[in-house]
């Protein structure tokens, strides 16, 4: 996804001097091309990203084109005032790049995981928010981020995410992607856990319930119309994220199935429950002791699809 | 140079005029940087209210945003906008309030208010004006209180390693912050060390002194490739006898006797209760 985000970036960047990669001490080695191939748009701050941030927005100002790029937990939080009053109150043509969404830097602690920013990202006016779920999706963010004339945040994984696009595909910003179609229940989710909702799909099929599931690649503005109709239709929303259950897609979800108000659904959310992501280990260790394991999507579907509650209903009849 | 003179203590008139009939806004804190503000728009700044837009104008960012009615005041004076909008300062339907907003004010280059946001943001025109050879400069003026703020130094280290010599950084060094003396709170000195450790070419001025104002800033810059830093000497509530070096000002405004002395001070016409 990182590599992906680079190569969009660079080939931005050759077509557009206004385009510039900004970074505070981070990315040796994935920005030796564009160093090498485009000095004079490449900034590093070092390690500031408050910084990073207000000169960003003045470099906008002119006409200029920043790409942000550093860890997701400091970019958002260290420097959020800074996103707040500079680049989303002055409505500046700055982009955001957050790496290691979630908790993929795994064994470097929670200091490193990003399990807030899209509560708080989402809470700002003037924001767009692109949480490409692999490496093809993060490039047409990246191209989609350029277009926008406004305030956008992206929201990456790190490199070694799997692929989920066999193909290049139609990409519209704020349209979500139905991945799977399916009737019996909802399975929504954004970014690299949306892998382990395929694989929860699939498992789902075997076991006769049909799954339909939603990658959010927009987290804002959010596609309603989707949202709503997978309620309508399928009764079970199941939201899966790599982030709090305080303010992330779960929250979005439930605001507008809340707003919409017409349709008796059961809904559950999965994420991390007011804590901090624990462990160290893999990925996909993490995945396992955070609750967000493919069984635990499968579990999750299971317990609130309503073909299988009414089946465990007539069965105790 | 008695013309500048005149022009500020007629600013300090409209300010004070304006901030108490809007019911707030930081008085002292206005009136301290009346002189720089009108040495900036009438002597130095290449700025057109009727093209105000245009990419090669020099650039005034208030980071101080507290002080948002001397910006106003020296904004409608220029003709950003009708004079008659100070009037309305702070009320509903107003464009003016208690911070700039770059979106509802002609003439204001960036919305600040929360310290320590305006300076880095300078410093990104600056940086695009070296990026495309622009010659415009990029004027900031800060409060003393708001070096305190951690961005003010990040973005004091930033712009010597970009070589920001069309950046000129102004401080307000009045000595009193929001609650009292800066020395009895954090204390700055010696403050231009500070600024020459971390690369910039320093000068100290007088902040009510126009002439010397005007000298200082029309010769920057001060060191080819180095970002400029101006500490300007100043009181804080200039011109108003009671409010002068008094910390309880940033927060006060006068009441009816006040009023009165104040308005003699500033040659505005005492009309009873309802004056200014």
């Amino acid at each position: 996804m990182r590599n992906a985000y680079l190569a969009a970036l660079y080939d931005l960047a050759k077509g557009n001097r206004d385009i510039l990669a900004l970074v505070a001490d981070n990315g040796a080695i994935i920005y030796d091309k564009f160093r090498k191939d485009y000095p004079e748009q490449f900034l590093n701050f070092g390690i500031s990203e408050a910084n990073m941030i207000s000169v960003a927005a003045g470099l906008a100002s002119t006409g200029k084109i920043p790409f942000a790029y550093t860890i997701a937990s400091f970019l958002t939080m260290r420097a959020f005032e800074q996103i707040r009053n500079d680049v989303c109150l002055q409505k500046a043509n700055v982009k955001l790049t957050g790496i290691g969404a979630g908790f993929i830097y795994s064994n470097l602690g929670p200091t490193h995981h990003a399990v807030e920013d899209i509560a708080i990202m989402r809470s700002l006016p003037n924001m767009t928010i692109f949480s490409p779920a692999d490496p093809l999706e993060a490039a047409k963010v990246t191209c989609a981020a350029a277009e926008i004339s406004g305030p956008v945040y992206i929201r990456l994984s790190t490199g070694g995410t799997p692929k989920i696009y066999d193909k290049d595909y139609d990409f519209k910003a704020g349209r979500a992607v139905r991945l799977r179609e399916g009737s019996d229940i909802a399975i929504i989710s954004s970014g690299g856990i949306t892998y382990e909702a395929i694989k929860a799909t699939e498992v789902l099929s075997s076991s006769g319930i049909s799954a339909r599931l939603i990658n959010l690649h927009t987290i804002k503005p959010i596609d309603e119309g989707e949202i709503l109709r997978a309620a309508a239709e399928t009764k079970a929303v199941l939201t899966v994220e790599e982030h709090s259950l305080c303010g992330g897609i779960g929250s979005a979800v439930a605001e507008i199935l809340g707003r919409g108000g017409t349709y008796p659904v059961r809904m559950k959310c999965l994420g991390l429950d007011n804590c901090f992501p624990c462990g160290y280990g893999t990925y996909d260790e993490m995945k396992e002791m955070n609750g967000l394991s493919m069984d635990n999507i499968v579990n999750a579907a299971i317990s609130i699809c309503p073909k299988i509650v009414r089946a465990a209903c007539v069965t105790k009849r | 140079m008695a013309d500048l003179k005149e022009k500020a203590k007629e600013l300090r008139g409209v300010i004070f005029e304006s901030i108490c009939k809007g019911g707030g806004g930081h008085i002292p804190a206005s009136l301290s940087i009346t002189e720089i503000l009108t040495v900036l728009y009438y002597k130095v700044l290449k700025v057109d209210p009727k093209d105000a837009k245009n990419p090669d104008r020099d650039r005034f960012i208030l980071s101080k945003g507290h002080a948002s009615v001397a910006l106003y005041a020296i904004l409608a004076d220029r003709g950003f906008f009708a004079k008659g909008e100070l009037e309305k300062f702070g009320r509903m339907g107003s464009i003016l309030g208690g911070h700039p907003d770059m979106y509802r004010v002609p003439g204001v280059e960036a919305s600040t208010g929360s310290l320590g946001h305006g300076f880095p943001f300078g410093a990104g025109i600056a940086l695009a004006g070296k990026l495309d050879q622009k010659l415009y400069r990029v004027f900031v003026l800060l409060g003393d209180g708001e070096c305190q703020e951690g961005s003010v130094w990040e973005a004091a280290l930033f712009a010597p390693q970009h070589k920001l010599d069309n950046l000129i950084a102004i401080i307000d060094y009045n000595k009193i912050q929001a609650m009292d003396y800066l020395d009895k709170i954090i204390a700055l000195e010696p403050l231009a060390d500070k600024w020459e450790a971390f690369g910039w070419a320093v000068r100290e001025v007088d902040g009510h002194d126009v002439r010397a104002l005007e000298e200082t800033l029309q010769s920057t810059p001060f060191v080819k490739g180095k970002p400029n830093l101006i500490i300007a000497h100043t009181i804080k509530g200039k011109g108003v006898s009671f409010m002068e070096n008094v910390p309880i000002w940033h927060y006060r405004l006068p009441n009816a006797g006040e009023l009165k002395t104040a308005c003699g001070e500033l040659g505005l016409q005492w009309l009873g209760e309802e004056s200014p």
